[in-house]
């Protein structure tokens, strides 16, 4: 690669992250560290029945006894469990806001920055939103109108409240809390995020949507969401990310439970963009989510999309079990690393039943000094009679000093299996962006073109609405500057 | 003068190309280049466009008053220099009419004239298309993804014609095309050219110039012009070959 290319990509990798500001708000935190107290602390503020703070502490002394799953390709160090906030909340929060007027401007002005009005008259036209601000649910928009169609969206905390029954039955039903250490933890102190539910038969008229933001210092966030579709219905379900720049590593544990009764649909959506750490390394959001879905009926589909920009480390992969007859599980991907950031992700398809099918498009980018794994797992177990998988991974290079690397597990425990698998990896070729800059295009333009076109098969999968900010989320992340 | 080369000589990787080559062109003037395999023709076209595999030992090149070395190859091409490849690259998933449009825009975006919107810039890429009779179906499809040779050719030239050049240099653009692709790539070609824009046809065959009729015609052999006259050059070439140049 030639001088000016590497110039070019030089200044790609001094990305700037428009979302770092901090919003001065006064918190109300417990004491730092993890233990007993901090666990009664967050179900005290939540104001839980006592099923639920039994049910975190057992989490708890399951986690006391595991350690952090260490097989990624991933390099970072010890996380310090007891130099951590667990719960961080804007003063005035023991009772969520009855409506906006009562929630402090500091926070609405906040989310205009974002993009995100929650003002009803501004509010996203068609996009229900769900907005968490560290440990706590903002506001919800469009609830009137999704109630009447007997669609629950609110916060996990009010559903523990108002719902129990369905959290009882569900919360860690497919996660569940002794999985891996991290789930584990999310389970012992998880403070806030998205519930949904849909009726049987109903189709949801919009997308519904959850925006998390970090704002205080020194904290984790560790949201926990849980969509239920019940038989024949169908929701589309969007998720957004952001934390202002602080030079600390900050923890995120996410843990996201998508359940699919018989003929339902749920398309999860994700547009990570947390902060990244800066041109040297320094801070960023480690991220280390799990997201699984039961297609527990005959004939369900559970499709994730992710488009992953943001963050140090990315832990992360949306796995679906397929567990009823004929029932399909999709994965998406777009994994943009760029400087010391490092990713590891991908998907885990468990194929259950007769005739379930699954599909793997997994694009990773790398740039800078960045890593990029993509790790995906499809098993067969011994009734998945016709069973069908097809995975197709493509990595794309951006310069000398990144990684790109593919690693598949394949287990087969069923002959009439079909798996089909392609993987490729490939350079930005100079060609390409000779051609383009000889039609008058400026070298950052033709890598951005180049990549949305990589990226094209991911990206059209996303809901209209988000399809095109993820285009120039991707753009941004290749650019030296952003406005 | 609008485009003047003067004592060019240019090497990659250890070895010269071109050497000493003069050659000047002047507005509304068509010129072509004849020449054998390896006699650096290309390296010509790709010099012009600011391709960066190449050392310059010396020379200057004069372009609109600027010094061409002075400008990048996006510079140049917003300048108004347009190089139809002999070998068009295929860029998958980058869909043909935002990649035009955003490359007509960098050139309004340089002379200061106001940006063209997606609807008129739809309407001007189906009329040019229409016109080269390329099927509305091939501008839906990725810059030359799996198109034929003619087809990536024809690709070319309606660029060309959107984008409305001051110089064109059409590398090696008849090589791989049948007779009634060349016919209407010629056409193109014909339709385009004004007393405002010039263009430097490099060809290995007489037969393009049977279409597109060059004021010029100079014999390149290697990296230097040894004979420059009318287009009763390109019938003595068509008749004996280049040996008696070399």
């Amino acid at each position: 690669m030639n001088s000016e290319t590497l110039n070019t990509l030089d200044t790609y990798s001094k990305n700037k992250y428009k979302y770092g500001f901090v919003t001065d708000i006064d918190n109300e935190k417990p004491k730092k560290g993890l233990n007993e107290d901090t666990i009664k602390f967050i179900s005290l503020k939540k104001n839980e029945p006592d099923w639920m703070l039994e049910w975190r502490l057992k989490a708890f002394s399951k986690w006391k006894r595991m350690k952090e799953p260490k097989w990624a390709n991933l390099n970072f160090p010890e996380i310090d469990y007891q130099d951590i906030y667990y719960y961080s909340a804007p003063k005035g929060f023991e009772k969520k806001p009855k409506d906006l007027s009562e929630v402090d401007p500091k926070l609405i002005e906040t989310y205009n920055k974002l993009g995100i009005p929650l003002e009803e008259q501004k509010v996203l036209a068609g996009v229900a939103v769900d907005v968490v601000f560290d440990s706590v649910s903002v506001a919800t928009t469009y609830k009137g109108e999704l109630e009447k169609l007997g669609i629950i969206f609110c916060s996990i905390g009010e559903a523990i409240q108002k719902h129990p029954d369905l959290i009882k039955k569900y919360l860690g039903s497919v996660i569940p809390p002794g999985d891996h250490s991290f789930s584990a933890l999310n389970s012992a102190v998880f403070t806030d995020g998205s519930f949904v539910y849909i009726p049987e038969g109903v189709k949801c008229p919009m997308e519904l949507s959850t925006y998390f933001r970090i704002n205080a210092e020194n904290t984790g966030q560790f949201e926990r969401t849980l969509i239920i579709a019940d038989k024949g219905s169908y929701v589309s379900y969007l998720e957004g990310c952001t934390a202002p720049k602080r030079d600390d590593n900050q923890l995120h544990a996410a843990n996201v439970e998508l359940i699919a009764l018989e003929d339902a649909e749920i398309k999860y959506s994700t547009v990570q963009n947390w902060y990244p750490g800066d041109e040297d390394g320094k801070g960023g959001i480690y991220n280390f989510v799990t997201k699984r879905g039961l297609c527990a009926g005959k004939n369900s589909k559970i499709s994730w999309t992710q488009v992953e920009t943001g963050s140090a480390i990315t832990w992360k992969y949306p796995s679906c079990i397929l567990k009823g007859e004929n029932s399909i599980g999709e994965f998406y991907s777009v994994a943009i690393t760029n400087n010391f950031q490092q990713a590891d992700t991908g998907t885990k398809m468990t194929h259950i039943g007769k005739n379930t099918k699954s599909k793997i498009i997994s694009k990773g980018i790398s740039l800078g000094k960045s890593q990029n794994t993509y790790r995906g797992e499809v098993s067969f177990l011994r009734k998945a009679d016709k069973a069908r998988n097809y995975t197709q991974c493509d990595s794309l290079l951006v310069g000398n000093k990144c990684g790109a690397h593919t690693v598949p597990y394949i287990d087969s425990k069923n002959n009439t299996a079909v798996i089909e698998h392609e993987a490729s990896t490939s350079k930005i070729n100079e060609d390409q962006l000779y051609y383009c800059r000889q039609r008058g295009l400026s070298h950052e333009e033709a890598v951005s073109l180049i990549v949305n076109g990589f990226c094209k098969q991911v990206l059209q999968e996303l809901p209209m609405e988000f399809a095109v900010e993820a285009q120039k989320l991707v753009s941004i992340s290749l650019e030296g500057s952003v406005g | 003068m609008f485009l003047e080369i003067k004592d060019l000589s240019v090497k990659i990787e250890n070895k010269n190309i071109l050497n000493g080559l003069n050659l000047n062109i002047n507005k509304g003037e068509v010129h072509a280049i004849m020449g054998p395999n390896g006699c650096g023709k290309s390296t010509l076209a790709n010099v012009l466009a600011g391709k960066e595999d190449y050392e310059i030992l010396n020379g200057k090149i004069n372009f609109k008053d600027n010094d061409l070395f002075d400008l990048n190859i996006e510079e140049r091409a917003q300048e108004g220099m347009f190089l139809a490849f002999q070998y068009p690259v295929e860029i998958p998933g980058v869909n043909i009419t935002p990649f035009l449009h955003s490359a007509i825009n960098s050139k309004r975006k340089r002379i200061n004239e106001e940006e063209i919107d997606n609807l008129s810039f739809a309407k001007l890429l189906k009329s040019k298309a229409s016109d080269l009779g390329i099927n509305i179906d091939m501008l839906k499809r990725s810059v030359n993804t799996g198109f034929s040779g003619g087809e990536k050719k024809r690709y070319e030239i309606l660029q060309m014609s959107i984008l409305n050049p001051d110089l064109a240099i059409l590398d090696e653009t008849d090589s791989g095309l049948d007779i009634d692709a060349l016919k209407i790539v010629t056409e193109g070609v014909n339709k385009l050219k004004t007393k405002n824009n010039s263009f430097l046809i490099i060809t290995h065959y007489q037969k393009l110039l049977d279409y597109i009729k060059p004021d010029h015609v100079h014999v390149m052999v290697n990296g230097s012009i040894v004979k420059s006259g009318g287009s009763e050059i390109a019938a003595e070439i068509e008749k004996d070959g280049f040996q008696k140049f070399q």
